[in-house]
């Protein structure tokens, strides 16, 4: 016990009875879905922080056991449900791989061209809620201003604004909206105009910029270590872009910088979404006005029945590595499948980074690690 | 580093290590003894598979097969798939926390899902699913006493009132 009048300096020696834990979550306005972290504070102090899971599993692993090739891929829309395009590519090129089917070229460039649209999507709702959850809120809006867009262009492909399942094994379940390209094209135009909107808003902050520089750094062996993927590893450094790795789709043929950051704090994970925008922007650009003619799905059996074997497709999503991973009896439905989930592994790092640090820089620690719950719990 | 210097390099550390190269990355498997050691030395120089990106785990109805993905940070085309087989009736193995942080997670995740026991886990327990079911001690016999049948990814999981037969 310490005496009421002194005043403590050093904070670090309390002992178990200076120690507080918090429940934050599962309702907690900052974790963006049911996450549950109990943190053990001693004053202000953060000591330790356990990650409480499962509030929206759903055994998305077991139920994909009982579900035909051509049925699964609707449960991965639900996954990560902010790049449910990607999740769809991932599954659609697993079962491409399995079976040899051969894609149209049509389909290769529309489905790169609706995946990195879903990447700005993604970051654009990621800096309106991290910018809200360190209390400015006009950016919210503007980022939403241009996600709008996003979304009806979506809406005009496909018919849903979140998930999608448009991208099937074979290339694509329709073809495009007539009005895509001019659609895309009018995105582009105000994205570009607006994009230095961000950067006065948010980026130029200086409150935003003290609240973030130097606010849990993560170290390049750490991120290797912890396995952690996307722009939460490249802002520490690491090359980890899965597009420049083991190009899919039409990523082979556009040209694209891979952003990197060495600060590994969260402004740098600020710092290379924003940037990762304007290489999607890039991307687009090159590949809007080439869509080849032609079919936009490839012949494919009624039944898809898998080769027997196992399987492990990897894609960069807007969190990171996100990889399928499928053992095949040579059935209709998957012995076993693995979904390896970017958020899941950069979740596992929260501990480490925030550690000794305020529990007011807990929201910006864990608000750049970009957390997508359903990801996470699968 | 090639496919072929790695099988150079296991066959000489391992004899017994079983290759198979028929899919789409190089496959080896082990013992469940020699697992730790192995993963200890792929992790260091030359090797330096030191990216474990994806540890699952696989039910055949005869038995478990841990599976480990391995790759280099700096360059991620190298890509290796380690698998160990475990009695179905009493799994154990070796953690692989202390080479891999990232591990710590992942085993808790396979440990709930497959009831696999990781020997000196750090804090082995279920991240997932409620914690009534959760025991961890280092004593794998309690273990199976307590948390008998319910291993939701196994692959003679009943539970008649959640899942619907298709």
């Amino acid at each position: 016990m310490y005496n009421q009048t002194d005043i403590i300096k050093d904070t670090t020696d309390l002992g178990p009875d200076g120690e507080l834990v918090v429940n934050m979550g599962p309702q907690h306005p900052a974790t963006h879905g049911v996450l549950h972290l109990v943190v053990t504070l001693n004053g202000e102090t953060i000591k330790k922080i356990e990650p409480h899971l499962g509030y929206i599993h759903r055994s998305i692993e077991k139920m994909c056991e009982s579900l035909t090739y051509r049925q699964f891929i609707y449960v991965t829309s639900r996954m990560d449900y902010l790049s449910s395009h990607i999740n769809n590519t991932a599954c659609a090129l697993l079962v491409e791989k399995g079976m040899q089917i051969e894609v149209p070229e049509r389909a290769k460039v529309v489905r790169t061209i609706l995946n990195e649209l879903t990447r700005i999507a993604s970051h654009e709702l990621w800096i309106g809620a991290m910018a809200m959850d360190l209390g400015a809120f006009t950016p919210f809006f503007y980022a939403f201003r241009e996600r709008e867009m996003i979304t009806d262009i979506m809406e005009d492909t496909c018919g849903a604004r979140l998930t999608m399942n448009y991208i099937v094994p074979g290339g694509l379940m329709y073809d495009i909206h007539p009005e895509f390209q001019t659609k895309v094209k009018a995105f582009i135009k105000q994205f570009k105009e607006k994009v230095t909107e961000y950067e006065d808003l948010v980026t130029g902050n200086i409150i935003f910029q003290s609240r973030t520089k130097g606010v849990g750094v993560l170290t390049a062996a750490d991120a290797i270590s912890y396995g952690c993927s996307g722009p939460v590893a490249r802002a520490s450094g690491v090359s980890c872009d899965i597009r420049k790795i083991a190009p899919y789709d039409a990523y082979d043929r556009v040209e694209f910088d891979e952003v990197i950051e060495t600060a590994g704090d969260s402004f740098a994970r600020y710092i290379v979404r924003v940037k990762e925008m304007n290489q999607s922007i890039r991307i687009i650009e090159q590949l809007i006005d080439n869509i080849p003619e032609g079919e936009f799905v490839g012949k494919t059996k009624n039944v898809l029945k898998l080769n027997k074997g196992e399987f492990y497709q990897r894609v960069e999503t807007a969190r990171g590595e996100l990889g399928v991973y499928i053992v095949s009896e040579g059935g209709t439905t998957p012995h076993r499948i693995k979904f390896r989930s970017p958020g899941f592994s950069n979740l596992s790092v929260l501990d480490h980074i925030a550690k000794n640090s305020k529990i007011g820089d807990l929201m910006a620690t864990m608000g750049t690690l970009d957390l997508v719950i359903p990801d996470i719990d699968r | 580093m090639s496919n072929e210097l790695i099988k150079q390099y296991i066959t000489a550390h391992l004899p017994d290590a079983v290759f198979d190269e028929t899919g789409e990355w190089l496959n080896v498997v082990v013992n469940s003894d020699s697992l730790k050691g192995l993963m200890a030395v792929l992790y260091g120089e030359p090797n330096y598979l030191n990216y474990l990106f994806c540890l699952t785990c696989v039910d055949y109805k005869t038995h478990l097969t841990m599976v480990y993905h391995l790759s280099a940070s700096t360059n991620r085309n190298i890509n290796i798939v380690i698998k160990t087989n475990l009695d179905r009736n009493d799994p154990f193995i070796d953690t692989v926390c202390d080479i891999w942080r990232t591990a710590e997670f992942l085993e808790r995740e396979v440990f709930e899902m497959f009831g696999v026991t990781f020997l000196h886990h750090p804090d082995l327990r279920n991240l997932i699913l409620e914690d009534e079911t959760a025991i961890a001690v280092d004593d794998k016999k309690e273990l199976v006493n307590e948390q008998k049948g319910y291993w939701p990814l196994r692959k003679d999981f009943e539970d008649p009132i959640n899942m619907i037969k298709l």
